[in-house]
Parts: C-alpha cells; sequence; structure tokens
C-alpha cells in the first residue's frame, strides 16, 4: 500500500510510473475502481452463472433475475443501515424482530385502527400508516441508541434484548392473528403483479439515473479543475460513463423482459380494451415497487455515509472513537441517530415484506437479523469498525439472495441451503480480511 | 517575561483525580504570547493530564483556567478549540480509516453550499498547510493508516495549526519522528513562536526543551516542582529537579501565580 500512495490523484501519476506499475493497476489506479468491490462482482457473477448451469439455464431468466430482485429488497433496505452500525463499531440483532413488530402495527393500523374511523381503502391511510411506522421504529431506534450510547450498555445486549422483546412484542399486537387484508394502495410496496410501474416508467428512471452518472462524472471533473487536481484521464472517465449507463440500461432491459403472467396479462387487456391476441399478450412488468424502495434507500444511505457530517463522524467514530471525542465531535448523539436510522428502515423493510404477503404475521422478519449482518459483511463491512459501504452491503444481500434462491431452484432441501450459506459467509469473510491484511 | 503582561494562558490550582488517584494535584502554570514554555517529568507525573484540562479532554475537579486574564469554562475540545487551543496529542488521535484531510478537518468540515461535504476544498487546504510543514507529503487519499509514522504525525501536527491556533499543546511531538522530520518540527516551533503563538511542549528529550523552551516547568508525582527560566538553569539542574523534586539554590520560580501569592 505504501508504494501506492502517490498514485491515486496523487499528483505524480506520470506515465513512467504508471508504465512500472502494469497495465491492469495502471487501468485500476486511473478509473479508481475499488478493488474489493470488482472483487464482488467478480464474485456474484460467478455465483450467477454457476447457478445457471447447474440449474440447466432457469437462473439467468428474466423471470428469475426480477423475482430475485423483489425477494432481494427487504434484507437490502435494512443492509444499507446495518452498515453504519456496523460502522460505528456496534451491531444490531434486533432488525428481524423490528420489522415484525412494527409490520404488525402497521398492520393493525390499516385492519383495527383506521378502518372506524376513515372507512377501508381511505386514499391516506397507507400514508398515515407507513408515518406512524416510520415514527415508531424512529423511536425504538432512539432508545436502542440511548442506552447504547449514553447509558454504555454493549449494542450486542441491548440489541439481543430487542430480538426477544420486539419479538415478543409483535405476538402481542394482535395476539398472534394475522392481520390481513392490508390498504390495496399500501399493498403497492409488496411488487405484487400491480404494483409495479411498467416498462416505460422503467426505462425513464433508467434514463435519469444514467444522466446522473453523467452529472456526476462531469461535476467531479468540475469540481477538481476548480483547484488544478490531476483529472482522470478522459478515456477512464468515458470507460465508467459508460460501464455504469450500460449496467443500469442493461439491468432494465432485463428486468422489462419478464411480462405480466397470463392472468393479469388478461385483467390488463381487458382494462385497455385491448384485443386478446392468440399468442398471448406481452406486457412488461417493468421494476417492482420494493426494488425501488431498496434502491432509494440505497442512494440515501449512500449520500448519508459519504457527504454528510454525520456520515464523516460515523466513519470517523468506528476508526477511533477517542480521536473522534478530542476532534469535538458528540459521539454519543452521533451513535444514537445510527440506530434511529436503522429503526426507520426496519419500519420501511416492514412496510415491504407485509405489503409483499399482503398480511401482517408476527414471524414476519424471523432471522432476517443474521441475513442482514451477512450482506453488511460481506459487503465489506468490518466488525472491528471504520470499515464498510453501502453499496457493498447491497451487493451482498443479492449474494445471500442469490445463492438462496439459486439452491431453491436446484431443489436443495433447505438444511443444506443453511449449510451453504454459511459456509460461504464464513468463506467471504475470510478471504477479505486475507485480502485485508495484505493491502495494509 | 515581563511581569506587567497578561499572560495568554494561566491555570491555577489545578486538581483532577481518578476514582480516588490524584493526576494531578493543586497544579499552576502559565504561558505568554509568543513563549514556548517546556513542560517536563517523569512518567505518570501528571504533565499530560494537566494539558487535557486546557484541551477539553479531561476536566478538573477544581481551580481556574484563565484566557487572557479572563476566567473561562473549558468542558470539551470543542470549547477548547473555539478559544484558540489547538492541542497535538501524544497517541496522534487520528481516525486510521479516513484519509488525511478528513483527519485535518474533523469535526470542523468545510461545507458546499448545498450543505455537504466539499472534500475536494479540504484536499486543497490540506495540501497547502502541507506544503509548508512537509512538502514531500504525497498519500492525500490514502487512509492515514497507510502512512508512516512521521507522516501520521504531519497530518497531526497540520490539523493544530491549521485553524490559527493561539495556544498549542505539543505532547511528544517529535516522538514518531526521524532526525530530518525532528528538525522540521524544531523550526516550525520557532516560526510558531515568532508569530506570537504560545506553545506547552511536553517532552522526555530533555535537549529539545532546552534547545526550544523559554521557561521549564517541573512536574513530579502530580505536583508542580517549579517553573524556571531556561538560562537559568543548566540540564542537570533540571534532571535534578525532574528525579528529586527539589529546586536549584539561589533560582527564581518564574511563575506570576505563584509568586502573587507568596
Amino acid at each position: 500500500m505504501a508504494e501506492a500512495t502517490g498514485v491515486p490523484g496523487g499528483g505524480t501519476g506520470s506515465l513512467a510510473q504508471q508504465r512500472q506499475i502494469g497495465p491492469v493497476r495502471a487501468f485500476m489506479n486511473a478509473t479508481e475502481i475499488d478493488a474489493r468491490m470488482l472483487g464482488m462482482i467478480v464474485a456474484l457473477a460467478v455465483v450467477w452463472i454457476g447457478f445457471h448451469i447447474m440449474s440447466g439455464g432457469v437462473f439467468l431468466t428474466p423471470r428469475n433475475l426480477w423475482n430475485l430482485s423483489v425477494q432481494t429488497s427487504t434484507v437490502a433496505i435494512m443492509a444499507t443501515g446495518m452498515v453504519l452500525v456496523i460502522v460505528s463499531r456496534n451491531i444490531d440483532l434486533s432488525v428481524g424482530s423490528l420489522l415484525g413488530f412494527l409490520a404488525m402495527v402497521m398492520g393493525a393500523m390499516q385492519t383495527e385502527i383506521l378502518p372506524p374511523l376513515v372507512g377501508y381503502d381511505f386514499a391516506l391511510t397507507w400514508i398515515i400508516t407507513l408515518a406512524v411506522g416510520i415514527a415508531l421504529g424512529a423511536l425504538i431506534g432512539a432508545l436502542h441508541g440511548f442506552v447504547i450510547a449514553y447509558l454504555g450498555v454493549p449494542a450486542f445486549i441491548v440489541t439481543l434484548g430487542g430480538l426477544l422483546v420486539w419479538r415478543g412484542a409483535a405476538w402481542w399486537v394482535a395476539s398472534g392473528k394475522t392481520l390481513a387484508p392490508l390498504d390495496s394502495t399500501f399493498g403497492m410496496m409488496g411488487g405484487g403483479g400491480h404494483a409495479t410501474i411498467g416498462a416505460t416508467a422503467s426505462w425513464v428512471i433508467g434514463v435519469i439515473t444514467c444522466i446522473g452518472i453523467l452529472v456526476g462524472i462531469l461535476n467531479g471533473r468540475r469540481q477538481r479543475q476548480r483547484f488544478n487536481f490531476p483529472l482522470r484521464p478522459i478515456w477512464a472517465e468515458t470507460f465508467l460513463a459508460l460501464v455504469g449507463c450500460g449496467a443500469v440500461l442493461g439491468a432494465i432491459a432485463v428486468i422489462n423482459a419478464y411480462p405480466m403472467p397470463v392472468g393479469l396479462a388478461r385483467q390488463y387487456a381487458a382494462a385497455h380494451n385491448i384485443p386478446w391476441p392468440d399468442g398471448g399478450l406481452f406486457v412488461s412488468l417493468g421494476i417492482a415497487t420494493p426494488v425501488l424502495i431498496a434502491i432509494a434507500a440505497a442512494v440515501v444511505m449512500t449520500f448519508i455515509a459519504n457527504r454528510t457530517r454525520f456520515g464523516r463522524y460515523v466513519f470517523a467514530i468506528g476508526g477511533n472513537p477517542e480521536a473522534a471525542e478530542l476532534g469535538g465531535i458528540n459521539t454519543r448523539w452521533i451513535i444514537m441517530k445510527v440506530f434511529i436510522l436503522m429503526g426507520v428502515l426496519c419500519a420501511i423493510s416492514g412496510a415491504v415484506a407485509s405489503a409483499r404477503l399482503n398480511a401482517a404475521t408476527n414471524a414476519l422478519g424471523t432471522l432476517d437479523e443474521l441475513y442482514v449482518i451477512a450482506a453488511a459483511v460481506i459487503g465489506g463491512a468490518s466488525f472491528a469498525g471504520g470499515i464498510g459501504t453501502v453499496p457493498g452491503a447491497m451487493l451482498g444481500a443479492l449474494v445471500m439472495q442469490s445463492l438462496q434462491s439459486g439452491m431453491q431452484l436446484m431443489g436443495i432441501e433447505s438444511p443444506l441451503q443453511n449449510i451453504v450459506s454459511g459456509v460461504v459467509l464464513v468463506i467471504a469473510v475470510g478471504i477479505d480480511t486475507a485480502y485485508r491484511k495484505r493491502a495494509a | 517575561m515581563s511581569e506587567n503582561r497578561t499572560p495568554l494562558v494561566e491555570m491555577r490550582n489545578i486538581y483532577v483525580s481518578f476514582g480516588g488517584v490524584h493526576a494531578v494535584e493543586n497544579a499552576t502554570i502559565d504561558l505568554y504570547a509568543g513563549e514556548v514554555v517546556g513542560l517536563v517529568g517523569g512518567n505518570g507525573a501528571g504533565k499530560s493530564t494537566l494539558m487535557k484540562v486546557l484541551s477539553g479532554a479531561y476536566r478538573a475537579d477544581s481551580g481556574q483556567i484563565l484566557i487572557d486574564g479572563k476566567r473561562v469554562t473549558i468542558n470539551n475540545p470543542r470549547d477548547a478549540k473555539v478559544l484558540g487551543i489547538e492541542t497535538i496529542y501524544q497517541t496522534l488521535a487520528l481516525a486510521d480509516n479516513v484519509d488525511a484531510p478528513a483527519n485535518m478537518f474533523l469535526g470542523r468540515e468545510l461545507m458546499t453550499k448545498w450543505g455537504t461535504l466539499d472534500d475536494v476544498a479540504m484536499e486543497a487546504a490540506s495540501r497547502k498547510v502541507m506544503g509548508r510543514l512537509n512538502p514531500v507529503f504525497k498519500g492525500f487519499k490514502t487512509p492515514v493508516k497507510a502512512l508512516s509514522g512521521g507522516q501520521r504525525q504531519s497530518v497531526a501536527i497540520a490539523r493544530a495549526i491549521h485553524f490559527n491556533a493561539r495556544i498549542l499543546i505539543m505532547d511528544e511531538p517529535t516522538a514518531a519522528l526521524g532526525p530530518a522530520e525532528t528538525a522540521q518540527v524544531r523550526d516550525l516551533v520557532k516560526q510558531l513562536k515568532k508569530e506570537g503563538i504560545g506553545i506547552f511542549l511536553i517532552s522526555h528529550e530533555i535537549h529539545d526543551v532546552f534547545d526550544l523552551a523559554d521557561r521549564i516547568t517541573v512536574m513530579k508525582t502530580a505536583r508542580m516542582v517549579g517553573t524556571v527560566n531556561k538560562d537559568d538553569v543548566t540540564t542537570d539542574e533540571v534532571l535534578a529537579m525532574i528525579i528529586g523534586g527539589t529546586l536549584p539554590q539561589g533560582i527564581a520560580i518564574t511563575n506570576a501565580y505563584t509568586e502573587a501569592r507568596v
């Protein structure tokens, strides 16, 4: 690492030096691609292609990838917050139970509390419910955070307690009953057949994302020009723009290639006065709302982690709590805010999970804490603190879900699935640890 | 130093204890603008603890702190920084996982007009300070964990001098440095002194202290032994103060507050 200090943007990236370090390294330096992130993408590609071959060509199909994207959402949403929890040297074991409890409260709002007041399918039911869920999630997160940061009880213990408490509380909300059906607008968050945005809107989102990528790259250049810093070579910028936009548009093309199932398509045809063609009607579902919510969560959380004071402080606290304190940072308040954020994300995830089932059950989110933590850790978050990325955690969630759904596709029985998932988790973190030791 | 000037810093009768252990007992020390006061003593003498009271890391159980003759309360590092007190800690107090600019501006980040971190501006400012301090420094984008001991020390020093400190506390500032870098720090201390900054210098290296300090304050087992003018004493006499806790014969104690009390 020491030899590389001068290279990335250090102002000495001369041609002679680049020739010395070889073409691969020069390429990585010029594009400033994170090697670990690249490794994860390669790992994901290996998993996908492996399953595709082993499952006889059903894994890499639009249908399976569409389902995979929806299945990943709830864990991915929470993983974006778990990254910050782990970066700040804490842990949250309560997220699965908290998801269950909040989903039950939101279920009760829609099925028992609001209907007597405003009737069923009142236009604002979903937003009131969501607001209550998020507020309660923030409050519970604040409680966890307060006990951890101000009373000094270890996060492991506080959230282990939370795991038991909120699972119990989830049962208590309706004495173990399942609360259904949910408000139909609220149900849109679950991404069933009607809760997708269609092909056109998906393309629009894709194009907007591409414009965002380009603006980001241009803005980065302008910022660096402002202080006469060395710029990335034009070819590297072009390469990044092309790969970024290509990946986004490619993903949307795949998603849009998954048509509505016949039943839904018939309803759609009837609703839009389209005569039913003999060969069946091809209507794209487009991106599902849970996926959009997860992506939005990732964008917001990435912004918070990288571009705000709060995010910077979370990382500084994780790197050296004493230094953060001496730097004048109110470390306790920052830790408390991390847990508040985690509670909010649990509420959003709970809304998505219950909307997907169109029911709230007290078992919702059971064992999710393990998948969420695994996703963050596979995504590069380190329990030593100070290290982790939100996009990494999203990828980690996708890897975990890919393994599960791939094994399901292949008809592997669930005990073996658990064994494989567990082994992969340990191996992934083992490789990462070894890599990090070498890098440092 | 002239008696009729108001000291930049006065700490009077400071007591600090940790769970019944007295770390600092009745310590009184002062510092004038443009002066370097060397703070010396054996391990556990209470030097760092006393300075941490001034930098806001610890709170005194009792005692007063005066800046420009006015009483101030310093409850946390932020208070100290508002008063223009900057500290280079012995441990450097760097967040190892973030880069040099992020460490330099930790707690005082530059923001864009959108309220987001202005990393480019912070890097530019860091390059400027580093250009003066350690011109060969290059690792602006790497986590400081990957830097050498000397480079890390440069980051800690750069952080302290960037914010126009009036009072600088340097706790073993040359501990991790090689000879060339140590010389650089000495030059820096002399330069900062010329700019009118008051410096408390904690050091085990008695020669450093003799080279740089105007006055030397000696502590032993949590108590003040005394403050002497550097030019009035020899290194042996100072060593006797450190080890034996005895004042040399016929030497004036130049501590304004103590004198006022006597």
